[in-house]
């Protein structure tokens, strides 16, 4: 029986001719990830374990980012011990304060995640090198402290959805219309424990800031990964960030899937999560009068280059809305520099938005832009749970930065077609 | 440990990990302390009501959303002995396996039981007992390495007894 492309990455790294939907196999790694939150209880873990050292320190990455510059006490303590865990196994990828940003989308940037790889990390939105035609899926503490120690995972092999993107995508439509969509098509637990494989000519529309955004949230379908065929643009972008050799990988073709959808991504519109699942999604047509207290650009789903270009291109010389807070954070120290010599950061504070260091901090309801009792954000974030940013009676509504963007500007949840 | 048996508290489907220990305590990692605000953001009552041994049972793609082990971990911490779903979410899936939290798939129980119903769960042979009913579900039995890995109160203690 034909194997799907994650089902070819796994059985290499578990040294195996063929694998199926259900077998538990055990897969030597390439990378194990791991940030300041998760990464603490890892190294709890890892001191417990009767181990000698870590198995290769150059193929564990440890980013700060969630809660920093540290917002507390207690964060300060997280960071300071994983810090000092860096230390004393002399870990090569070690990304502190100055060097860091928002670890999905500092780990491609450097050349860390390549075609063919399998990559573990103790943060769920892992799932976003599925975009270079990896297999890499998010794991709790103590996987990662397994990982850490032996280099190796247990898995259960998926079963996989095929999604068929097709035709060019019409105007205003990018990565993350296209996986809203999805998860309101599917739901939240549409593609549970399975790959979600993404095929079809309308891929090659698509640049590989799109593609991360839409692996990025394969986890918000319930999906164990979420990948894409290794074409020209994504070789482009490995030769130009990675020295490391890469592996391309592609499904039999009579491989098995589960289900197949179609998605003609010129028929898609701008399309908005409303509160509180990312499945419940509107087309931007159907989301009514809205009005938000704040915007958000950013995360490890939108703060790449192409998602601040596209805010800035709907802010140029326009001004927020009176009363309306933006917040918009580049997702890595490169991102922001290159945003700063093109001028989108002049964009945006003389649009009257603000622009933070990297952090992941709103997004999860860190700090940097908590909401209160009954606010509204719109924001391009990946989840608009109860309480997720802030207060449990706040509503996040979750949408692409043109979407943010042109909403800011109204103050209303807006199409940018009508700015 | 072979078998739960406790008071049962219900949810619903989607129960998040932001709203079983929201993102606010995560700069801590004390079990303890996170016991303190489990659940919080969907059920204030339930750190002032679970009790030793208490069951929660719940409907689908239990656990969804972030890594954080911190969930699993402030349930277990809490007194909670067992978590009965229709389905989990694949990350909570594993990380509760890791840190020795009995969790067992039955969509049949996980639809009847109710709030308040006193419940049993043998480990052994995944039958759920509701004496309140006195109904009987076979729930999804654990292979016996997952059992051992509970047994062992987690993956760490259990690859250091191998």
């Amino acid at each position: 029986m034909g194997m799907t492309m994650t089902q070819k990455i796994l059985a290499d790294h578990a040294n195996l001719t063929s694998v199926k939907a259900g077998d538990l196999i055990e897969a030597e790694l390439d990378l194990v990830l791991g940030n300041d939150i998760t990464s603490p209880v890892a190294i709890h873990e890892i001191d417990k374990m009767k181990v000698e050292g870590v198995f290769n320190k150059d193929k564990i990455a440890l980013v700060m980012d969630h809660f920093v510059p540290n917002k507390d006490i207690k964060s300060a303590q997280h960071c300071k011990c994983v810090r000092e865990f860096a230390c004393k196994h002399d870990i090569t990828n070690y990304f502190d304060v100055g060097e860091m940003g928002i670890e999905h989308a500092l780990l491609p940037e450097k050349g860390l995640t390549v075609a063919g790889d399998v990559i573990i990390g103790a943060d769920s939105h892992t799932c976003t090198y599925g975009a270079l035609g990896a297999f890499s899926t998010g794991v709790g503490s103590t996987d990662m402290a397994a990982g850490m120690a032996t280099g190796k995972a247990w898995f259960k092999v998926p079963s996989a959805i095929k999604f068929k993107l097709i035709n060019k995508p019409a105007k205003w439509i990018s990565g993350k219309d296209i996986i809203l969509h999805i998860i309101g098509m599917i739901g939240v637990d549409g593609a549970l424990y399975k790959s979600m494989e993404f095929v079809g000519d309308g891929i090659k529309y698509l640049s590989m800031d799109d593609r991360f955004t839409i692996a990025n949230m394969a986890i918000e379908a319930g999906g164990k990964n979420g990948i894409f065929p290794v074409d020209d643009v994504a070789i482009e972008y490995m030769k130009e960030h990675s020295k490391r050799p890469y592996k391309v990988y592609e499904p039999d073709e009579d491989a098995q899937y589960d289900e197949e959808y179609v998605i003609d991504l010129s028929t898609l519109k701008p399309t908005v999560s409303f509160p509180h699942l990312p499945s419940n999604t509107r087309t931007i047509d159907n989301v009514g009068d809205i009005k938000i207290d704040q915007v958000v650009i950013g995360s490890c789903t939108n703060g790449r280059l192409d998602d601040l270009r596209i805010a800035a291109k709907v802010l140029e010389g326009k001004h927020v809305a009176k009363g309306i807070r933006v917040i918009i954070l580049p997702a890595t120290q490169k991102i922001y520099l290159q945003a700063m010599e093109e001028g989108l950061l002049r964009t945006f504070i003389e649009a009257g938005a603000v622009v933070s260091t990297p952090t992941c901090g709103p997004c999860l309801g860190g700090y940097m832009g908590i909401l209160a009792e009954n606010e509204r954000c719109i924001s391009t974030t990946n989840r608009n749970f109860v309480g997720r940013m802030g207060h449990v009676d706040s509503e996040i509504y979750l949408a692409s930065p043109a979407v943010a963007a042109a909403s800011a500007i109204t103050g209303k949840i807006t199409n940018p077609e009508d700015i | 440990m072979k078998e739960a048996y406790g008071k049962v508290f219900k949810y619903g489907d989607n129960v998040d990990t932001d709203v079983i220990i929201p993102a606010r305590y995560l700069n801590s990692s004390e079990p303890s302390e996170l016991a303190k605000h489990c659940m919080e953001d969907i059920d204030k009552e339930f750190v002032n009501e679970v009790q030793e041994g208490d069951i929660i049972v719940a409907n689908k793609n239990f656990g969804c959303g972030s890594s954080r082990e911190h969930a699993p971990i402030s349930i277990k911490a809490s007194g909670v002995s067992c978590v009965i779903a229709e389905t989990f979410a694949r990350i909570f899936y594993r990380n509760s396996i890791n840190i020795g939290l009995p969790i067992v798939e039955c969509p049949e129980a996980a639809k009847e039981i109710m709030a308040g119903d006193k419940v049993k769960v043998d480990f052994d042979t995944g039958i759920i007992t509701d004496e309140t009913t006195n109904k009987q579900y076979q729930g999804q039995a654990f292979p016996p390495f997952m059992q051992k890995i509970i047994d062992s109160e987690g993956l760490v203690n259990y690859i250091n007894n191998k």
